[in-house]
């Protein structure tokens, strides 16, 4: 098993709603996020091509969090879901140094929070709550193991690109282009 | 042209615009653990070859510094943590992949065997000790009779001590100025001549001062040939890198680098214990706390400049 995200670049009209939804559904604090949208505008007028990204923790394969955390509190779950278990986590901020997309954060309480793909959702079968609520249904969320799922056939039929795969981390959200 | 926004409008504390995570504790914890590796590995090499009464400072005097310093480094370790009531659980993991978690074992072995090491010079250094119970006298005699056991395995810890207050910063394959392999070898010379300039600070006795004196010039030596391999690496790597060398060449840390670390904390020193060594008066202070600012700063610098450092996408 092995969950992967894949965003199509081409539909998302970055309306933040994933951000709200996934604020909401997971009590995020005030002023922090575990999603957010990135706008690339290139060129000048009039000829500018725009970009819009959902972007989120990468659930990396070769995770530089998992293997920097002093405790273990950084971990894989089933399906590659990278997660941190609070009451092992000593707020060391190793791991939030070594992410390369600041997708990690100090969490009020102490312990360092970021992204779980909405696990608890995943395990009663459905869609993380950014999914869910996409009004352009631009995000896709599935197993890359299962050949017949939708996931395998949209990165199939689409050509697509990860964030920084020069830092060799082996990103999981592959974003539509 | 390219223009990158949050259209979310992310402003996360201490991460947005740039990473600001760690903040003064870190530099002054690996100010600390340098210093003590430094002071441990003079104590325990000199030691080892027999020069005992020669050396006093370096083998007996300072190193009565060193578990004050490694208590004061925890402490700002700790300090560093946001889930403090949690930090225990450091030790209830072995984590090799981690260098954190394998510095803070390698720390609670040194830390005992400085305080064995020191213990066994108390008497030596204060006349006026008193042990007080009997069985704190014969445990004395004890580590006196077996300080050779002690001398061994600090020096080896003392040396992986130093290289690991690099190695934290350069496991960091995401902060493109500290991901790089020289960082462990430099941080281990900066920490060796803070060391050496500390014994020095402590010394009374001018043969053991020119030792340390011609020792710390050559660390400086190897310590700026490093400096330069540093950005020469930088220079001939990849966009990340060449802009995290940039940030000293041309940046906003190049006057703060090569005027406290690089002139002031390095060549200027050198300058001045040579001059000591071919017999000029030198008041010794000058080029000791000058040798101590530089490697504290430098430390404050790369810790800072480092988080600023990211990749591009």
């Amino acid at each position: 098993m092995r969950y992967v995200m894949a965003i199509d670049t081409r539909k998302c009209v970055g309306c933040s709603d994933c951000v709200v939804a996934c604020q909401t559904e997971n009590n995020v604090p005030v002023g922090f996020c575990r999603d957010w949208v990135v706008e690339v505008v290139d060129g000048t007028y009039p000829n500018v091509s725009i970009e819009l990204r959902s972007e989120r923790c990468n659930h990396c394969a070769n995770s530089p969090c998992v293997r920097c955390c002093p405790t273990g509190a950084s971990h894989f779950e089933e399906g590659g879901i990278v997660l941190v278990e609070h009451n092992k986590c000593i707020g060391c901020g190793a791991c939030i140094q070594a992410c390369p997309y600041d997708a990690r954060y100090s969490h009020p309480e102490g312990y360092v929070d970021k992204c779980t793909f909405c696990i608890h959702r995943v395990r009663e079968g459905k869609d993380p709550a950014c999914v869910s609520v996409c009004p352009t249904s631009c995000m896709n969320f599935g197993d890359l193991d299962d050949p017949n799922s939708k996931i395998v056939n949209v990165l199939k039929n689409r050509k697509f690109k990860s964030l920084a795969p020069e830092a060799g981390t082996k990103p999981q959200i592959f974003y539509l282009v | 042209m390219r223009e990158e926004l949050f259209a979310s409008g992310r402003n996360i504390p201490n991460i947005d615009p740039y990473l600001n995570i760690w903040h003064w504790q870190i530099p002054i914890y690996l100010f600390l653990g340098g210093l003590a590796a430094g002071i441990l590995v003079f104590a325990s090499v000199f030691y080892l070859m027999g020069k005992e009464e020669k050396m006093p400072a370096t083998v007996k005097k300072a190193p009565m510094l060193v578990p004050f310093a490694l208590a004061i480094g925890l402490f700002m370790l700790f300090l560093d943590l946001k889930h403090k009531l949690y930090f225990w659980q450091l030790y209830t993991t072995i984590r090799l992949e981690s260098p954190m978690g394998w510095g803070s074992w390698v720390l609670m072995i040194i830390m005992p065997l400085s305080i064995l090491w020191s213990a066994s010079y108390v008497s030596e250094i204060f006349p006026k000790w008193d042990w007080k119970y009997q069985f704190l006298k014969d445990i004395e005699k004890f580590l006196i009779r077996n300080r050779k056991f002690i001398a061994w395995p600090m020096a080896i810890y003392a040396v992986i001590l130093g290289i690991y207050t690099g190695i934290l910063l350069s496991a960091f394959n995401a902060r493109p100025l500290w991901n790089t392999s020289i960082l462990g070898p430099l941080f281990l010379v900066s920490g060796m001549s803070t060391g050496a300039a500390t014994i020095i600070l402590m010394s009374k006795n001018h043969k053991e001062r020119k030792i340390m004196g011609r020792i710390d010039i050559l660390l400086i030596i190897i310590e700026l040939f490093f400096i330069i391999h540093l950005f020469m690496g930088f220079l001939a790597g990849s966009e990340v890198q060449i802009n995290a060398a940039n940030l000293f060449l041309g940046g906003k840390f190049t006057a703060p680098f090569f005027v406290f670390v690089v002139i002031l904390g390095l060549i200027f020193p050198a300058v001045l214990e040579i001059f000591e060594l071919k017999g000029y008066k030198v008041p010794i202070v000058v080029p000791a706390v000058l040798i101590l600012l530089g490697g504290l700063i430098f430390r404050f610098l790369m810790v800072e400049a480092g988080q600023i450092t990211r990749y591009l996408y």
